[in-house]
């Protein structure tokens, strides 16, 4: 491993994109750090335009194209990807770092069979002959678990289920062994039981290769099952990140908390009513001022819309952040009172947050 | 005119004299019956070849042979996975779609062959929500002639005033601002325009809502606030609710009563609690146990995964159809069809669920497949 243990495989600093567009600059990603370690597993949450596929395309290098404007650093085993040639980004994008995509049926081309595409994958990296990277086609259809690959790496997309077309995709993402894997909502389009297991093959993929693994996804309960660590994103910013056991046990955030109170669970009583999140996602283009999160968090004070939290370690839990202006101690309080099955307006009355004086 | 028409009074549906707020009041004989009593419902979709002559292949089995009840101001939840039938069985009791054979008796009258007026006034009183609130909403209309369009269709409120009045009380209901009635379904997020939707289908006051997948397309933050809504307005309004969605912790929030759904048959039926706390068909605690569950600390508990793919509609497999990937399955699930019955409650005191199964699981066999969820 080149990586000296203790060193992050992927390390991103402060990482911005900002997309040009007719009515105005759209801050996707707006400044956020995070870093992924050999052999674990980070989840990466959030609603839709929080800005966690942008962030991960872009590590891929696939945003330059689009007139995106880039600034911070994508650390890659000690390089930068950010001021790598083209040429070079070639060199990873497919090869140490893969990427799985929502849509199978989408990222596959129909007029080419599996094998071919396969073959394709395997050969852009590596110099084999075709029988070769034919032969290692199989193999990997074998390895995500296709039951007659020899016969099936004939077969065209439209003859894969969706679920078969998924593992399809995460063989060709692992043709070159990659040291990290992102994988964008790769269940998401996928029936339950079909996504459990995808997810047990993603599972028993990186204990077999070691790879670390980036999980994008709006599923917390897919996140629960897969991450080590999770990063919570909202309006193109992390606000929040821990061990996954930490963001379940102790969220520090309130939009964490609205996303653990707002989905039904198997394991809770049926009687408990969801507590939503009030009004609706921001605008990228104008985000609110201060805390983006002011508008619709039921916590906050009136200097909140002015100032804007830094995302900074929670007393105690050196790797526990959060961007927060509440105090620690009233959102422990608040916390305790949500977790018991409190609304937020019980939350408020119980810690008696002190309006104030501005 | 069949016979079985004339036994039922023949303006059940008819025209009603007043405004939208009266269906025509059901006969007191009819309150303690189910509204809707589903019997043999079959549909079976023909595969065709041929470009002229078309010659008839094969039959996607959508739906086979399914029976159910759906009782006044239940909700009443369809889950399954992709293709099971569960939309299809809801357009057929809404007659979006023409059954191959079967019975749909709503509020005691048989719809299946319904014509003209009579089946326009049967569509007065059941109202749907679809999945996406971005397609089922016309963008060059503006909120309020899109609510109102009920009205327009059947003809009632023609009073101008009256019909924006109602329409704005509508939109209060499900908590849009009536002084958005001029606008555009462009300016209104995923969330407020599922609640147009639900306020398009509550304008007739439907004796049924029939709401198929209606958070799939949303945000987490916003399912809640739609999930709200509904389970509201079936409390303050006593609505009949059937909710099909493939999210099984979304159902059991919602419904008090759950059918299970496999290549076009229930395999299992019953009142929520009973079938969440204690499947007995193998494939409901299969769903069961697949679904991610948002608590780290409960991962790495032992689950059985189900292998394979759901077979094909158009040729399923023999007798029980779940056999080619069941656990449990013996030589009898492929020669003999399991009927839908009840095989006695594992827990005393406790209603069973009706479930499609030679081999029911036990308690013991339910805790090992790892179903987790809580009473």
């Amino acid at each position: 491993m080149p990586s000296a243990p203790g060193e992050p495989l992927l390390r991103v600093e402060d990482l911005r994109v900002e997309f040009p567009s007719e009515d105005g600059v759209v801050h996707a990603v707006d400044g956020i750090t995070y870093q992924v370690f050999a052999g674990r597993t980070l989840g990466i949450v959030g609603e839709s335009g929080s800005g966690k596929t942008v962030s991960s395309l872009t590590t891929l290098g696939l945003t330059r194209r689009q007139g995106a404007r880039i600034s911070g650093r994508i650390l890659f085993e000690g390089r930068d990807l950010l001021t790598l040639p083209e040429e070079g980004m070639r060199a990873i994008r497919g090869n140490e770092i893969a990427m799985v995509f929502q849509d199978p049926l989408s990222s596959l081309h129909p007029l080419y069979k599996v094998g071919r595409q396969l073959i394709e994958a395997v050969r852009a990296h590596r110099d084999a002959s075709k029988a070769q990277a034919r032969e290692r086609a199989v193999e990997l259809l074998g390895l995500v678990g296709i039951p007659d690959p020899s016969r099936r790496v004939d077969q065209y997309p439209h003859e894969f289920s969706g679920g078969m077309r998924q593992r399809v995709m995460i063989a060709m993402a692992l043709a070159n062994e990659p040291k990290l894997l992102i994988a964008d909502e790769p269940t998401t389009a996928l029936d339950v039981t079909v996504q459990a297991q995808i997810l047990a093959l993603l599972e028993r993929l990186q204990q077999e290769l070691g790879m670390a693994i980036v999980i994008i996804t709006h599923d917390l309960g897919v996140v629960a099952e897969m991450a080590d660590d999770i990063a919570v994103m909202y309006a193109g910013r992390i606000v929040e990140t821990a061990s996954a056991a930490r963001v379940f046990a102790g969220p520090e955030h309130p939009y964490t908390w609205g996303l653990l109170k707002s989905i039904p669970r198997l394991d809770a009583p049926r009687e408990e009513d969801l507590v939503p999140i009030p009004g609706t996602p921001p605008s990228l283009i104008a985000p609110p001022s201060g805390c983006h999160f002011h508008p619709r968090c039921p916590y906050a004070q009136p200097s909140h819309s002015e100032i804007d939290p830094a995302i900074e370690p929670v007393p105690g839990e050196p790797e526990h952040h959060v961007a927060c202006l509440l105090e620690h101690e009233v959102r422990a309080g608040l916390w305790q009172e949500l977790s018991r099955g409190g609304t937020p307006e019980q939350a408020l009355a119980e810690v008696g947050l002190a309006e104030e004086t501005v | 005119m069949s016979s079985r028409e004339q036994a039922t009074p023949l303006d059940a549906f008819g025209e009603p004299s007043t405004g939208a707020g009266s269906p025509s009041a059901a006969p007191a004989a009819r309150a303690g019956q189910p509204l809707v009593r589903v019997r043999n419902l079959v549909k079976h979709f023909p595969i065709t070849r041929g470009i002229v002559i078309q010659r008839k292949v094969g039959a996607v089995q959508a739906v086979d042979d399914v029976s159910f009840e759906i009782e006044r101001g239940e909700t009443l939840g369809l889950v399954g996975e992709t293709g099971c039938g569960k939309s299809t069985t809801a357009r057929l009791i809404t007659r979006l779609l023409e059954a191959t054979s079967g019975e749909v008796s709503f509020d005691g009258q048989e719809i299946t062959h319904l014509r003209g007026a009579r089946l326009k006034g049967f569509r007065r009183q059941v109202q749907m929500i679809f999945q996406d609130p971005y397609s089922s909403l016309n963008p060059r209309k503006t909120i309020g002639s899109i609510i109102g369009e009920p009205f327009a269709i059947h003809r009632l409120l023609r009073e101008k005033d009256a019909r924006k009045r109602e329409i704005q009380r509508l939109m209060e209901t499900v908590g849009l601002n009536p002084e958005h009635y001029n606008r555009y379904p462009h300016e209104f997020s995923g969330g407020q325009r599922q609640r147009i939707g639900v306020a398009r289908a509550l304008a007739l006051e439907p004796k049924l809502l029939i709401a198929d997948e209606p958070v799939s397309a949303l945000d987490v933050s916003i399912q809640a606030q739609v999930l709200n809504l509904l389970r509201d307005l079936q409390r303050r309004l006593g609505l009949t609710i059937v909710f099909i969605a493939h999210d099984l912790s979304v159902v059991r929030h919602m419904c008090d009563r759950v059918a299970v759904m496999y290549l076009g048959k229930i395999v299992e039926i019953g009142d929520s609690r009973s079938l969440y706390e204690f499947p007995r068909h193998p494939y409901t605690a299969a769903l069961l146990a697949a679904v991610p569950v948002a608590d780290p600390s409960l991962h790495g508990s032992e689950r059985r995964l189900l292998g394979g793919d759901v077979p094909s509609p158009a040729n399923p497999p023999s007798a029980c159809r779940f056999h080619t990937r069941c656990p449990k399955a013996q030589a009898l699930c492929s020669q003999e069809e399991p009927l839908l019955e009840d095989k006695g409650s594992p827990i005393p005191g406790q209603p069973g669920t009706l479930v499609a199964c030679h081999y029911p699981l036990s308690r013991e066999e339910v805790a090992q497949t790892g179903v987790r969820s809580a009473r």
